[in-house]
């Protein structure tokens, strides 16, 4: 009893570190790609090759005044970035990084808790990520805010409905909605290779639920000066941050679980291979932010609605019958 | 759709290009460690120059200071006498102030110079802590010795 609840806080310790380090870092990695994509240098002066400019900027972020606009809701003002900071930890609980090994007599699974659904579970705690953008906005008493968390909010709910057709093939494929089961159905094949359509409309929508350019709508600068996000500064702001890039992992992570084969690869490094494969869906996230303007906002509800919708329904429908047949 | 299927093509050909770029050398510097190299004839501070033999180019005909079009430049005039004789003309500049907050570095005081007393350098690292250091007065602008600023001190203009 006591032991496990030594174990579970054991790795939910590690994973709160290991994930708010990754972010951090990531920020770093972010500029510096977008320099050399742009023929810039980035930032280069904190520390050898820059590395220690996660670190400045955290400092930075920490010793800002303590501000909170006129007219604010205090409560959801201040609640919005826990929120956020909140869903993007939580659903990480449920991915599994590697298989189970032994430790000292014991049997450790690399994931926290295995839900017997975890899809929906994942599915459930990433639609609250609307929360966040939606209290923000309208907390925060500012027109740019509420614009932006309604062009949010519009957003994730379209693009929520054909990311869960998307997985909702797979789980027909794997028959389990239980996440090891479905890193397990892929032991011969990954579900990208039978699922294609659905991968591919599985990353189109993880970019417009991560509000990544090109769907980075909700946050728009040039427009909304920072959206949903306008009035948060200091610490605050850094959570809607780290929550950003924190999303970022988590989609890659859940198609990496539901398309790529999770943790597996040749050879016997489950956790590297997770991490690699990590890796690759990040630079893409950045190399898309590097490349691709952004939508206009009738574009992006025709494209949702009219387009992917449709293909991620008939998508189902083929994978069905291919699945009864 | 064939129309669709142009765009995301290109929108693919887009990234590769942008993947291309990131392993092109950056255009940018490391600045204070390295410095680009400049054109010789890029436009930085001002010089007042001399002769050869010594005598200061300016005859303070106001000039620069007229067709100087955001009236960075001063100039105060006073008149040569036989036993201070400054410069080749009747005229010299007591004072001559260049307001380096003003300047464009367009040029044209060097243009309009008839002996080719300002002349633009290369120098472009302006900076100060305020305005006042940032008004280069004619000590600061004028040359110790002939052909210190790297300008020939026997052209013509
Ligand atoms: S360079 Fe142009 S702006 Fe500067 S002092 Fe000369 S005339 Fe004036
Ligand atoms: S610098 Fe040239 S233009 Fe200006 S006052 Fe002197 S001689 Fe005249």
């Amino acid at each position: 009893m006591w032991i496990d609840i030594i174990e579970v806080l054991a790795k939910g310790l590690t994973l709160v570190l290991v994930l708010s380090g990754c972010a951090a870092y990531m920020t770093l990695c972010e500029r510096v790609l977008m320099a050399r994509m742009q023929l810039r240098l980035g930032p280069n002066r904190t520390g050898p090759f820059g590395l220690f400019q996660p670190m400045a900027d955290g400092i930075k972020l920490i010793f800002k005044e303590r501000f909170q606009p006129a007219g604010a809701d205090t409560l959801t003002y201040w609640l919005a970035p826990a929120i956020a900071a909140f869903i993007a930890f939580f659903a990480f609980g449920l991915i599994p990084f590697g298989p189970s090994f032994e430790f000292m007599g014991r049997e450790i699974n690399l994931y926290i808790a295995d839900v017997n659904s975890g899809i929906l579970v994942i599915l459930a705690f990433t639609s609250l990520a609307v929360y966040d953008v939606v209290l923000a906005g309208w907390s925060s008493n500012n027109r740019y805010s509420i614009l932006g968390s309604i062009r949010g909010t519009a957003q994730m709910i379209s693009y929520e409905i054909p990311l869960g057709l998307s997985i909702l093939s797979v789980v027909l494929a794997a028959g389990t909605l239980n996440l090891p089961g479905i890193v397990e159905a892929q032991a011969e094949r990954w579900f990208i290779w039978t699922h294609p359509i659905a991968f591919i409309i599985f990353v189109i929508c993880s970019f417009a639920e991560t509000n990544r350019a090109p769907f980075d709508l909700p946050e728009a600068e040039h427009e909304l000066v920072a959206g949903y996000h306008t009035e948060y500064g200091g610490l605050k702001f850094g959570m809607f941050f780290m929550a950003e890039y924190i999303n970022i992992l988590l989609v890659s992570a859940i198609a990496i679980t539901f398309f790529l084969g999770g943790w597996r690869g040749p050879g016997d490094l489950p956790v590297v291979w997770f991490a690699a494969k990590l890796a690759v869906f990040v630079f893409f996230f950045m190399w898309v932010r590097a490349t691709l303007p952004r939508v206009r906002y009738d574009q992006l509800m025709t494209f949702g609605w009219k387009i992917l919708t449709p293909i991620a329904i008939a998508n189902l429908i083929v994978t069905a019958y291919f699945v009864l047949v | 759709m064939k129309l669709q299927i142009g765009k995301f093509m290109s929108m693919l050909r887009g990234l590769l290009i942008v993947l291309k770029y990131a392993f092109k050398r950056p255009v940018t510097l490391r600045y204070p460690e390295k410095k680009r190299d400049l054109p010789e004839r890029s436009k930085g501070r001002h010089h007042l120059t001399k002769w050869a033999d010594g005598l200061e180019r300016c005859v303070g005909c106001e000039l620069c200071a007229i067709v100087c079009p955001s009236q960075a430049i001063y100039v105060k005039p006073a008149e040569n006498t036989p036993d201070n004789q400054v410069s080749k003309g009747e005229r010299y500049a007591a004072d001559y102030q260049v307001n380096m907050l003003r300047c464009i570095f367009c040029g044209y005081c060097e243009e309009a110079c008839p002996t080719g007393a300002v002349v633009l350098g290369n120098d472009y690292e302006l900076a100060g802590y305020d305005r006042q250091s940032l008004i280069y007065t004619k000590g600061m602008l004028t040359e110790e010795k002939p052909g210190e600023s790297g300008f020939d001190p026997n052209r013509e203009i």
